[in-house]
């Protein structure tokens, strides 16, 4: 019997944290798009960081930050009584540094590609940057919007690195698919390996079809440009 | 570049302002606005936009905005694109059906010709009842035809709402035809305030008309020669003895005039 709680946890720990990531990219994309300051490349950089590090790097950095050795984990444990790591939390929060890049990237591409003068003809129209971001910017960049959801989620579905340093594999706790399937193949299990990475093969195209589709239509739709 | 300008603009009129491109006018349509920072004090009826140390936020001021490629909010209607100003449905519907467009109250932007797109854009800066009307070039991206339509359109909005208006243009027949007085701005510095038609209609004693042009060619035929003078989109040719032709080159600017009724040419500088 295929046994899908990996399936299920990859999925909760990509939706919980691309809906974490959502609220915090989007100030963070809208200020980056429109910033004149000078620390702009210097936070691009650290923004993009995951996308270069090895996830070994990066999930060493986050499982010595979090575990109960350092400043960080020590007050979470001592005060709040949670523990950061080799738990479903300590999940969530290796994989929303891990993921950032990937949610914050296409929204400021996107909120870039606006026409500075609508979003100017709003704030003359009396509308806060908050107002203008949530009526105007926001509608206006779908598929970017669509894009940066739907990677951030891939993404978050398909990492393992990360996982693996700062989760390990409890079963129902941080054994997610892609650990499950590394687990698998070392005690040479090629058969449920084969179906655990056919099953995520698919998905992954269906996805990754469905955002193209959407996006070849939204262009047609609405004439030139995004 | 330095952008230095005082100017005092009565309320209600309507003042074009010219000059070549990178002179500053964008520049300062955009300060009058809010968009740009510039140090110096502007003051609009009772209220002060900008004084010293003091600096009124866009949103906080009384202006409307056309810009040139309209910038109108493609996620909604025409006329959401007007209430999203200001909530106010009897004006949104007022403005539209003085501009003719209540049919395409509905439509989104994107499938607008550019000159209903403009018309639209200048309704929906009408929406807040502004002090100032701040028009960038609104007509220069769309054709002749559809141009003098919207002259009519921009007269028509400010003879109903008598709203002070700058408009940035080039167009002569456009500033004449909408224009109480012009601005001139030379590389940032005002170079004179005057009016259309001490500007444009240049004749001068017993000429009948006076065009501005620009030599295409010399041409010489047996005895005479001929200068083909491009003014807007027409040509035409002019008789030119050899001692003028010698004082003429392709790519001058000229003026053409005409006394009783042979054409003569002046050289500009």
């Amino acid at each position: 019997m295929l046994d899908f709680e990996p399936f299920w946890l990859s999925f909760k720990l990509a939706s919980i944290v691309t809906l974490i990531l959502f609220f915090i990219a989007v100030p963070v994309a809208w200020w980056l798009s429109a910033t004149r300051c000078r620390c702009k490349p210097f936070i691009e950089a650290v923004v993009s960081l995951p996308i270069v590090l090895p996830p070994s790097v990066l999930g060493f950095y986050i499982l010595y930050a979090l575990s109960y050795n350092a400043p960080l984990g020590a007050f979470f444990d001592e005060v709040f009584g949670i523990k950061l790591v080799f738990n479903f939390t300590g999940l969530v929060i290796a994989s929303c540094f891990y993921s950032f890049p990937f949610m914050v990237q296409p929204l400021q591409g996107g909120f870039e590609s606006l026409n500075k003068n609508m979003l100017e003809a709003s704030y003359i129209a009396g509308k806060s940057k908050f107002q203008t971001l949530v009526r105007v910017a926001l509608p206006n960049i779908k598929p970017a919007l669509l894009s940066a959801i739907i990677i951030t989620f891939a993404h978050t579905v398909g990492e393992f690195g990360v996982v693996l340093m700062v989760g390990g594999s409890i079963p129902g706790e941080t054994k997610v698919a892609s650990v499950a399937i590394y687990e698998m193949v070392e005690i040479m299990d090629y058969s449920q390996a084969h179906i655990y990475s056919g099953i995520m093969l698919v998905m992954s195209f269906v996805v990754l079809l469905g955002v193209y589709l959407f996006n070849a239509r939204y262009k047609r739709t609405i004439g030139v440009g995004v | 570049m330095q952008l230095r300008v005082k100017l005092n603009l009565k309320t209600g009129s309507f003042i074009a302002i010219s000059g070549e491109s990178g002179s500053g006018k964008s520049t300062l349509l955009r300060i009058l606005a809010g968009l740009e920072e510039a140090t110096g004090e502007i003051s609009v009826g009772d209220a002060q936009w900008q004084g010293k140390n003091f600096l009124l936020p866009p949103q906080k001021r009384d202006i409307g905005f056309v810009f040139q490629d309209y910038a109108l909010f493609e996620n909604m209607n025409v006329l959401e694109n007007l209430l999203f100003v200001v909530k106010d449905k009897a004006l949104a519907e007022e403005l539209l059906e003085l501009t003719h467009l209540s049919a395409l109250k509905n439509r989104y932007p994107n499938t607008l010709s550019g000159g209903q797109k403009q018309r639209v854009a200048l309704c929906r800066a009408l929406m807040k009842r502004p002090k100032l009307l701040l028009l960038d070039e609104p007509l220069s991206a769309l054709d002749p035809k559809i141009r003098t339509q919207l002259q009519g359109d921009i007269l028509k909005l400010h003879k109903r709402f008598k709203t002070t208006t700058l408009m940035v243009s080039h167009d002569p027949s456009e500033i004449y035809r909408l224009a109480e007085s012009v601005v001139l701005l030379d590389k940032g510095f005002v170079q004179e305030v005057t009016t259309p038609k001490k500007l444009f209609l240049k004749t001068q004693g017993s000429q009948k008309f006076a065009l501005q042009g620009e030599i295409v060619e010399i041409i010489s035929v047996d005895v005479i020669f001929i200068a083909v003078v491009a003014i807007g989109q027409q040509l035409v040719e002019v008789v030119l003895d050899r001692h003028e032709a010698k004082m003429f080159h392709a790519g001058d600017s000229v003026k053409v005039s005409t006394k009783a009724f042979a054409p003569t040419l002046t050289k500009l500088l």
